[in-house]
């Protein structure tokens, strides 16, 4: 435990206006992967432990189709939509033959999956950390605010994931698509006799999972790291922010995210080896007062 | 019947006096164990943990503190270590289960994970992420020297099939059809006067202590703890050797554990890729037989299987 170093922290603006970008630049990302974990849980009833890797693949994808087309955006929108299509097949291929198993089939499934993506990334990209480096778009000089310096491409990041945390609660809760997307999550027997191809809609929105986990790993390209282990440890973190802020909630987990990414970015400075352990002790919390998240609806 | 195959495996393993043989049993009587103790959980209570770990790791952790202080006797550490795991399981165990489903697994994996984080940032007592070091001390008691390997591997079996024998009373037991009864029904367990709650509770401080034996068998066989006891990976290899074996019967997940231990080894030994191929295999498995092995066994041959396994069926 380092106190001083918070205080110091706190009291200075600076440190703080650092602190809190880099803190709502981790939730962001976290918000981004997490929505799709939530979404998919929510509707599909499974929890998709892929997602942390399907986050690396697009990491990884990014950086590969960057250094081939060196233009950023089409690096971003071209892989988002790549892991898309991955998740989709996934889906369809995999996980649709294990909806009706018990929880630990789907989850040894995940797991599998976990292991062998973690390895193909290692022979195709090696093992090293790599780095993609600022696009050029974006290198431009840091914004100056409250005396602390916020590079412009964190605003970039938080413009686009608050505008998609937007869209998607639109999606889900103003479309004939998310109506279609609630009913399914009630009742997907019943929806299936009244006419709907159930299947297709299943594909979709595991679909639309994976873009945005796609979405957050090429985002995430530019300011994080990239190694084998990064879809582990993205994993956990969203999994605990899908739980913190309600399985199926896409607004619980944009405040979840923030917060989670706040506590880590504090958490950093004054216990730096105890971040996971201050997010952990968050959740146990959270569970204990109210199971169902903080904006969770109560279970049937 | 359990204690001549107890003999059979003492005496198989002295008489080869191979070390990897005698490293792969070892193994098996502790990871089998942990197993097992996951699977009373799990298999017949119904309670889905992810943080099994905790009570392995703990186990370790407390049994190597206490014995590097060089004042306590092996058996005297073991019972404390072990009593410490059950007040560990009954504190834990009693928030825990308030939550039903995923929700119950989630909030044991953050407990665990809470431990790990503590033993990751107490450096000073810990060791912290380079794990206990300086190896832990194993003075003689009783005659016993468990410094000596052969004395360890008897006394390490011994322990494994007095477990296997203690758990397999307690799930003929009626305390242990009371479990099935709670996971199957705990309305109907509920109406007819069973203390639901109170039941499973009990099955969490028998499975925490068990898993913690385990730890305390693994700290003493490496000579040390390290945090990856305590970590999630390993609460998730619990769950893949039960689900490997079969959880439905007795012996599915020790079986597990071997068929675990083996793959492990021979995929390490062979490729660089061991994830790959495990998870190929994993996915062939859960896929393909969409049971454990011995599921797969006990059904196909009926009641001869289940017979020659010693076991009798229980339904999911």
């Amino acid at each position: 435990m380092n106190l001083p170093a918070l205080l110091d922290c706190v009291s200075s603006s600076s440190c703080v206006v650092t602190q809190v970008s880099t803190g709502l630049i981790i939730g962001m990302l976290l918000f981004l992967v997490a929505s799709g974990l939530t979404l998919i849980f929510g509707v599909l009833g499974v929890i998709n432990f892929t997602h942390g890797s399907f986050y690396m693949l697009g990491a990884y994808f990014a950086l590969t189709a960057y250094r081939v087309s060196g233009s950023y955006f089409e690096a971003v929108i071209v892989r988002a939509l790549g892991v898309a299509v991955f998740g989709v097949v996934f889906e369809r291929l995999f996980i649709s033959s294990v909806y009706n198993s018990n929880v630990l089939m789907q989850l040894l499934v995940c797991y599998a999956f976990i292991l062998i993506l973690d390895d193909v990334v290692k022979i195709v990209w090696g093992t090293d950390f790599q780095t993609m480096g600022m696009p050029s778009t974006f290198a431009l000089p840091p914004i100056h605010l409250f005396g602390g310096f916020v590079p412009p491409f964190y605003v970039f990041l938080t413009g686009l994931t608050v505008a998609a945390a937007v869209g998607l609660s639109v999606l889900v809760n103003k479309t004939r698509f998310g109506k279609l997307v609630r009913a399914a999550a009630v009742n997907r027997q019943m929806l299936a006799c009244l006419g709907v191809n159930t299947s297709l809609l299943y594909g979709a929105v595991f679909g639309l999972g994976s873009l945005l986990a796609g979405a957050a790993g090429a985002l995430a390209a530019p300011v994080r790291s990239m190694s084998p282990e990064m879809g582990f440890s993205i994993l956990i973190e969203s999994f605990i922010v899908t739980v913190i802020g309600g399985m199926g909630s896409i607004i619980g987990a944009f405040f979840a995210a923030v917060l989670v990414g706040i506590i880590r970015a504090v958490g950093s400075i004054g216990y730096p080896l105890f971040t996971d352990g201050l997010m952990f002790a968050f959740m146990a919390l959270v569970l204990l007062v109210k199971p169902t998240g903080l904006f969770g609806r109560k279970l049937a | 019947m359990a204690l001549s195959g107890c003999l059979a495996v003492i005496v198989l393993a002295l008489a080869f006096n191979n070390p990897q043989f005698a490293d792969f049993v070892l193994r098996l009587t502790i990871f089998g164990s942990y197993a097992l103790s996951l699977n009373l959980l799990i298999g017949y209570t119904g309670l889905v943990s992810f943080g099994h770990a905790m009570f392995f790791g703990f186990g370790a952790y407390a049994f190597g503190l206490l014995m590097q202080t060089e004042r306590v006797s092996i058996p005297l550490a073991f019972a404390a270590s072990i009593a410490g795991a059950a007040v560990l399981a009954v504190s834990i165990g009693a928030l825990c289960i308030r939550l039903k489903d995923i929700y119950f697994g989630i909030l044991t994996l953050a407990f665990q994970m809470l431990l790990h984080a503590v033993i990751l940032s107490w450096v000073s007592v810990t060791g912290g992420d380079q794990g206990l070091q300086g190896g832990i001390p194993r003075p003689p008691f009783f005659g016993v020297d468990l410094s000596h390997p052969k004395q360890f591997f008897v006394l390490a079996c011994v322990i494994f099939f007095g477990l296997v024998l203690l758990v397999r009373q307690i799930v003929e037991s009626p305390f242990g059809y009371s479990l099935r009864m709670v996971r199957d029904n705990p309305e109907r367990a509920l109406a007819l006067g069973l203390a639901v709650q109170r039941y499973k509770l009990a099955a969490f401080v028998i499975s925490g202590t068990i898993a913690a034996n385990a730890g305390i068998m693994m700290s003493l066989y490496v000579s040390g703890a390290y945090p990856n006891f305590a970590y999630w990976t390993l609460s998730g290899d619990g769950i893949l050797m039960i689900m490997l074996g079969g959880m439905t019967v007795f012996l599915g997940p020790i079986v597990g554990a071997g068929i675990f231990l083996l793959l492990n080894g021979i995929i390490t030994r062979t490729t660089e890729y061991s994830g790959l191929v495990m998870g190929i295999v994993l996915l062939s498995v859960v896929l393909g037989l969409r049971r454990g092995v011995l599921d797969f066994v006990v059904e196909r041959c009926g009641n001869l299987g289940r017979a020659a396994l010693f076991t009798r069926r229980i339904e999911l």
